[in-house]
């Protein structure tokens, strides 16, 4: 292990990963302080720049780094404007926004950044010591358990979809799968399902899947609403008093420490990401605070603010564990990170720290110095990132519109795919009017193929599905799965028939 | 009978793909598989079978199953469309196909400084003296990044330069 951060130290210390770090987070903070795009829509624009790079830790240290700036961005346009860019960060609007309300925004931010910092940095302390322990059990994984695990996975984020969409995040999965099935197999030379179209030959392009699914959505709603990209009132105005007292750091220090533990954790569940984390992790201060605290959670508590910052970056680090362990993505940012690891010519997985050590553990090293970068460079900075807040969206919207276009270009060199990328952005509009989850489309779209040569290879070996009852893991996995979805469908029934019980029970 | 909302319109919708899918999966292309192929334990249209019908069950699923969504304030209401800037959004869309069929006849500047230029003028910006020089300058400079950075190819000019 010491041999490994030896390695990952030398590379994530050249001039060019470095550049690479700063670069990436100084980008991600200023597009993920715009409200509205969220960390998706960035690495899935950032990809074809990260993809030219041609080197695989260079790349996944460019895409990381702007990941936690847009996480890091999205917290500050929550605290500042109230307009929380991503998910995760709306619980840091909470009582974010009624700090900077009462004049101390610069307050606001530091904590925002120390407990990031925090989270961040002890979630990569614990990635470093789970990971190889981990991916040390995954090298005795045979390719039918390989199988069962990533049915395990996309069944997971079904599951953890929220009651009433469990239906909707399947039907997605699958519809990734299928779309992952156009075009040639590895196994088997001949194209499938493309309707005679010479440009789906080579099936869809992950790029352009990923750019239709997010960005042009995002886009989109940002048109149909001008509400969606308000820039605030003069809550940006001036930032001063960035310091915290000593006191106040005696406050947040025990939020952080337990809340980094248990987001990471969070962050290691497939299909819980950063989002719940972050909820949780309030939720979790909230009832454990005394009286005289609670009463301050929602108006300007640093403790409310200090929870779900802590929580939701540990959750970041911790969803690089199965991508980086198992090569199974839980989130949608990993899967789009899997996605371009892919296109790199690198396999995560078990056999990435003893194939690509060096990729491994810079981009473990690099995580520290992402967090480092943001609490040094990203703070004193604020004041001036915030003034993107006043681009004009008649200029922004046309720019980000041009800049989907041209990755999904840039990747396959054709006009045509510009034609199926807005043909897909369309279509993604409207899944996400009615309330259809995205992200387990592109996971399983990025997991299909992985899926289908493990299932074909189990096949060929066992000659026929008998791997599925001789094999007890793959089994259980398998069954596990299936009680993933199950569950919370079963769960809902029987709440509902217990409500119906007690109302005839009331005689109402 | 529960109304046709719009989840249940995308899930009548994937069902039929889904019968499509299933169609060419289980008959059309076991047809062309060759002699020695079939001995194979896995076929070509194995796992799509498999898909297909997981593919039915949800479809079926969601169809049975969906509720008419509460109404949530952060999120674009699909009922309420007409209240939002869809001809905005519907220009802007065709905007983005006139790009790609412009993009190889007129060259990436021409194509890129009028999309950028139109885009803005369709959400509203009437000052073209700063509209044109934003977007002349980020055509110029994205394609320098492409070209001479990156190393991709992309036509500047017109097809008659």
């Amino acid at each position: 292990m010491l041999e490994g951060i030896l390695l990952g130290l030398s590379t994530a210390f050249s001039i060019k990963n470095l550049l690479m770090v700063v670069g990436g987070c100084l980008i991600g903070t200023f597009i993920g302080m715009l409200p509205g795009l969220g960390p998706m829509s960035i690495i899935a624009i950032m990809i074809p720049v990260a993809i030219t790079i041609g080197d695989p830790s260079a790349a996944l240290i460019l895409l990381a780094g702007v990941y936690y700036g847009a996480i890091f961005g999205g917290s500050t346009s929550s605290i500042l404007i109230n307009a929380p860019g991503v998910a995760s960060t709306v619980a840091s609007s909470f009582d974010g926004y009624p700090l900077a309300r009462q004049g101390k925004a610069g307050k606001a931010l530091t904590v925002a950044a120390i407990s990031s910092f925090a989270g961040g940095s002890i979630g990569a302390v614990l990635l470093m010591i789970f990971a190889p322990a981990l991916a040390s059990v995954a090298l005795l994984f045979h390719s039918a358990e390989y199988f069962a695990l990533m049915v395990v996975g996309l069944s997971a984020i079904a599951a953890f979809a929220g009651t009433g969409q469990v239906s909707k995040a399947m039907m997605m999965t699958v519809l990734g799968l299928m779309l992952a099935t156009v075009g040639e197999a590895a196994l088997f030379q001949a194209p499938r399902f493309t309707g005679g179209i010479m440009d789906l030959q080579s099936g869809f392009s992950f790029v352009t899947l990923a750019m239709a699914m997010f960005a042009l959505p995002e886009a989109i709603f940002l048109v149909l609403d001008p509400k969606r990209s308000k820039t605030g009132d003069g809550g940006s105005g001036e930032i001063r008093d960035l310091r915290i007292t000593r006191e106040e750091g005696r406050q947040i220090a025990p939020v952080i420490a337990r809340q980094s533990v248990q987001g990471f954790l969070i962050g290691v569940l497939p299909g819980a990401g950063a989002t719940i984390a972050s909820f949780l992790g309030y939720a979790v201060e909230r009832n454990i605070a005394s009286e005289e605290d609670k009463k301050q959670f929602g108006k300007g508590s640093i403790k409310g603010l200090a929870a779900p910052e802590t929580a939701n970056n540990a959750a970041c680090t911790g969803s690089f564990v199965p991508l980086l362990t198992l090569g199974i993505p839980g989130s949608g940012t990993t899967a789009i990170l899997l996605g371009a690891l892919i296109a790199l010519n690198v396999t995560p997985g078990p056999r990435l720290m003893v194939d690509e050590p060096s990729v491994f553990w810079s981009v473990i090293i690099s995580m520290y110095l992402g967090n480092l970068v943001l609490l040094m460079l990203n703070l004193p900075l604020i004041p001036y990132i915030a003034k993107i807040l006043s681009v004009p969206r008649n200029f922004l919207i046309p720019f980000i519109l041009f800049f989907t276009l041209m990755g999904a270009y840039i990747g396959q060199n054709n006009a045509t795919e510009l034609l199926i990328l807005v043909g897909l952005g369309v279509f993604a509009t409207v899944l996400r009017m009615a309330d259809f989850p995205l992200p387990p489309l592109l996971i399983g779209f990025i997991l299909g193929a992985m899926l289908e040569d493990n299932f074909a290879r189990s096949m060929q070996l066992y000659d026929g599905p008998a791997f599925i009852w001789e094999r007890p893991m793959t089994a259980g996995l398998l069954v596990l799965a299936l009680v993933l979805v199950l569950l919370p469908t079963l769960r809902a029934r029987r709440a509902k028939a217990k409500a119906a019980r007690q109302g005839v029970a009331d005689g109402s | 009978m529960c109304p046709m909302t719009l989840d249940r319109w995308i899930a009548a919708i994937f069902l039929v793909v889904c019968i499509v899918y299933a169609y060419t999966a289980w008959i059309v292309m076991d047809a062309n598989l060759l002699p020695f192929e079939r001995r194979n334990p896995v076929w070509p249209s194995t796992f799509p079978k498999i898909l297909s019908i997981l593919g039915i069950g949800c479809a079926l699923w969601v169809l049975v199953t969906s509720k008419p969504q509460p109404i949530r304030e952060d999120e674009i209401d699909h009922r309420r469309l007409g209240e939002y800037k869809t001809g905005q959004a519907l220009a802007l869309v065709g905007l983005m196909v006139a790009y790609a069929f412009a993009l190889y006849p007129i060259g990436f500047i021409a194509s890129t400084v009028v999309f950028l230029t139109a885009g803005a003028a369709i959400l509203g910006e009437r000052r073209l003296h700063v509209a044109v020089p934003i977007a002349a300058v980020a055509a110029f400079s994205i394609w320098y990044l492409v070209q001479e950075v990156l190393g991709i190819f992309l036509r500047p000019w017109p097809w008659f330069v």
